[in-house]
């Protein structure tokens, strides 16, 4: 004969029968807690015994599924105030009874809640507190670079080439591809303008100024807290959760000295790098645009360039590439030393370490620009 | 009140720790812990899981400033010095953690010779024998090339014992080295802490709830609880779990007996 899949053969049953005043009901079959069972009010229906008693008839194999019903029906009885008699039932099955019985009482939720006073305090003591962090650790990273100064052959070299590799060599396609496509960009949105006065010619002077004052330090430093930035603060988080960074404690050797410099002279000598690679990309994705949209030739373009673009507006953009280098490599390693024990500490000490790298960069870039017109520059 | 074993007084320690309170974030974990460890004593640690085993070490050796009490090595104050007192006493010890925490970006050798770069004014000829040196007296020899990320997990603990032994200490400080390891390796790296402490009469302090380890290796022994926040018991394990009328301790030292 063929046997139905849809239906189990030996399913959790419960049937209920009245005896006097007592409700006689007997549990039967496999109860899993992947099946489906009996529902407890389903099995009393509207009867009101004196007292309910559940006993084990045919019972096969049960798990959590068979407590689940027990456990219903004793709250059932508790509510109607109707005795529960389990005695018949098996000895493991009152034992665990018993133990979901003691965890139901005493799980009482956690009162994590904090009243909004309590909530202010606490996020200003935090605001303190990490103001006073970044302010130790960028002390901390002065007085280890003096100390470096006097010690050059305490410094980890190779450490820091390696690190300008990936920071500044490894960085060059992403950095290229952005600085061509802001240059065009511009290009593009001051032609609109610019052809409208029959000022064409213009776009030279407006792709070098703004790229070699502006964004090339700027776009350069997004690519680099997003990327290089996230990298230290991952680096050091891991090394924190594997204890590497408490191995380097107890040795003595401060971990600024042996991780953070190394990063930071990196970062300080390759972003104003890149910045003046981003700026020669940028004009060159500005030439494309005045040559193919507005026909200037490449001599008369750059002509007019170095008409308005001069030494100082190169140094103004180098000042601001190292110092956003800078931000970019305290944030990281500051982040990064700050992470949880833990892969998603490690995680939420890179994402933290992008935000506050841009952040700064942009306060930092305000200053510059308050800072550069108030010189002069 | 300690349950304690007495044992004769012989040397100055080699480790004081006086009335140490330690704890994390406002939160106490252990209150006024005061022993001693003998110079080339082999001293454990021991206590059920959570009871501040690790929490105790991480503020002998500075890697978390005391809530209160004090800590010298050798006589000299570690906890309270200044910061040149204090890297001079770091020079006199050694450290494995729990999962070797040797430095990911180095080698095993680079990762021994660190120390020494730092500390001494040997040549690098000279850095790179002593490190191949103490790579071969943990068993490493041929493997100084290897990244961590390349070798086994004991073959780790062992590279970071290497690392812990650079600076010839006088002290190594053992943070669960059974951890994670199987028994046959757990075993071998006690013979390495004994070796390393009858050659070179190292004071040897280790954390650990492994029993087969406990018994095997340490002199002496304190026992923590998390209930008391502090020592329950202090002395030799074989004594202690002879005599102790402490039911934690006799309970916690007698499951090694049935293992056994």
């Amino acid at each position: 004969m063929a046997v139905d899949p849809e239906i189990p053969t030996h399913a959790a049953r419960a049937s209920a029968a009245m005896a006097g005043d007592t409700l006689d009901v007997s549990l039967a079959g496999d109860w899993q807690v992947t099946a489906l069972r009996p529902a407890w009010l389903e099995v009393v229906g509207d009867r009101q015994p004196a007292e309910v008693r559940l006993r084990a008839a045919e019972l096969g194999s049960w798990d959590t599924s068979l407590l689940l019903f027990v456990f219903a029906a004793q709250e059932w009885c508790r509510k109607e105030n109707v005795r529960c008699d389990t005695d018949a039932l098996p000895e493991k099955v009152r034992r665990l009874l018993g133990q979901l019985t003691s965890s139901h009482e005493t799980s009482v939720p956690v009162d994590r809640s904090e009243n909004f006073l309590t909530t202010v305090g606490l996020a200003t003591q935090d605001v303190g507190r990490k103001a006073r962090d970044i302010s130790n650790f960028v002390g901390e990273c002065v007085l280890s670079a003096s100390r470096l100064v006097r010690h050059p052959k305490k410094f980890r070299w190779r450490d820091c080439l390696e690190e300008m590799q990936q920071c500044g060599a490894m960085a060059l396609p992403i950095v290229s591809l952005v600085s061509l496509l802001v240059g065009v960009t511009l290009a593009y949105t001051g032609a609109i303008v610019l052809r409208q006065y029959g000022g064409d010619i213009y776009i030279a002077d407006l792709i070098g100024l703004s790229m070699v004052r502006e964004m090339g330090a700027v776009m350069t430093a997004v690519v680099l807290a997003g990327r290089t930035g996230a990298a230290f603060a991952a680096t050091l988080g891991n090394m924190k959760a594997n204890e590497e960074i408490d191995a380097l404690e107890v040795l003595g050797i401060p971990a600024v000295q042996f991780l953070v410099l190394p990063r930071l002279l990196a970062l300080g000598v390759m972003m104003p790098l890149l910045s003046l690679y981003a700026n020669a990309l940028g004009i060159c994705g500005g030439l494309i645009v005045a040559y193919g949209l507005l026909s200037i030739p490449g001599t008369a373009f750059w002509a007019e360039m170095l008409t308005i673009v001069d030494l100082s507006d190169i140094a103004t953009g180098v000042i601001k590439a190292a110092a956003f280098g800078q931000i970019i490599g305290l944030a990281g390693c500051l982040r990064g030393l700050q992470a949880e024990r833990s892969a998603s500490g490690v995680g939420r000490a890179a994402t933290s370490a992008v935000v506050t790298a841009l952040l700064l960069i942009i306060v930092a870039d305000a200053i510059f620009a308050v800072l550069f017109n108030a010189l002069g520059l | 009140m300690i349950d304690s074993v007495s044992t004769p007084a012989l040397a100055a320690p080699a480790i004081e720790v006086n009335g140490l309170s330690a704890g994390y974030d406002g939160r106490v974990v252990l209150k006024d812990v005061s022993f001693s460890v003998r110079p080339g004593e082999i001293f454990f640690i021991i206590g059920g899981s959570g009871c501040g085993k690790s929490t105790l070490l991480r503020h002998m050796v500075g890697l978390n400033p005391p809530l209160s009490g004090t800590v010298r090595f050798l006589g000299r104050p570690f906890s309270q010095a200044d910061a040149k007192a204090r890297r001079e006493l770091l020079k006199t010890f050694g450290m494995l953690f729990q999962n070797g925490a040797l430095w990911s970006s180095l080698t095993l050798r680079q990762n021994v010779a660190l120390p020494l770069e730092e500390y001494t004014t040997l040549s690098p000829r000279e850095i790179d024998e002593i490190a191949s040196l103490k790579l071969g007296q943990v068993g490493l020899s041929g493997f100084g090339d290897y990244y961590p990320s390349e070798i086994s997990g004991g073959m780790r603990k062992r590279a970071g014992l290497a690392r812990a032994l650079a600076l010839d200490p006088d002290i190594v400080f053992f943070d669960e080295p059974s951890a994670g390891l199987d028994p046959v390796t757990s075993r071998k790296l006690d013979e390495l802490i004994r070796q390393v402490r009858d050659t070179f009469g190292t004071t040897i302090v280790v954390v650990s709830h492994e029993l087969a380890s406990i018994f095997d290796l340490a002199d002496r022994v304190i026992m923590l609880d998390r209930e008391q926040q502090g020592i329950i018991a202090e002395g030799p394990p074989r004594e202690l779990a002879a005599n102790s009328r402490d039911p934690r301790v006799s309970e916690f030292l007698h499951r090694g007996d049935k293992l056994a």
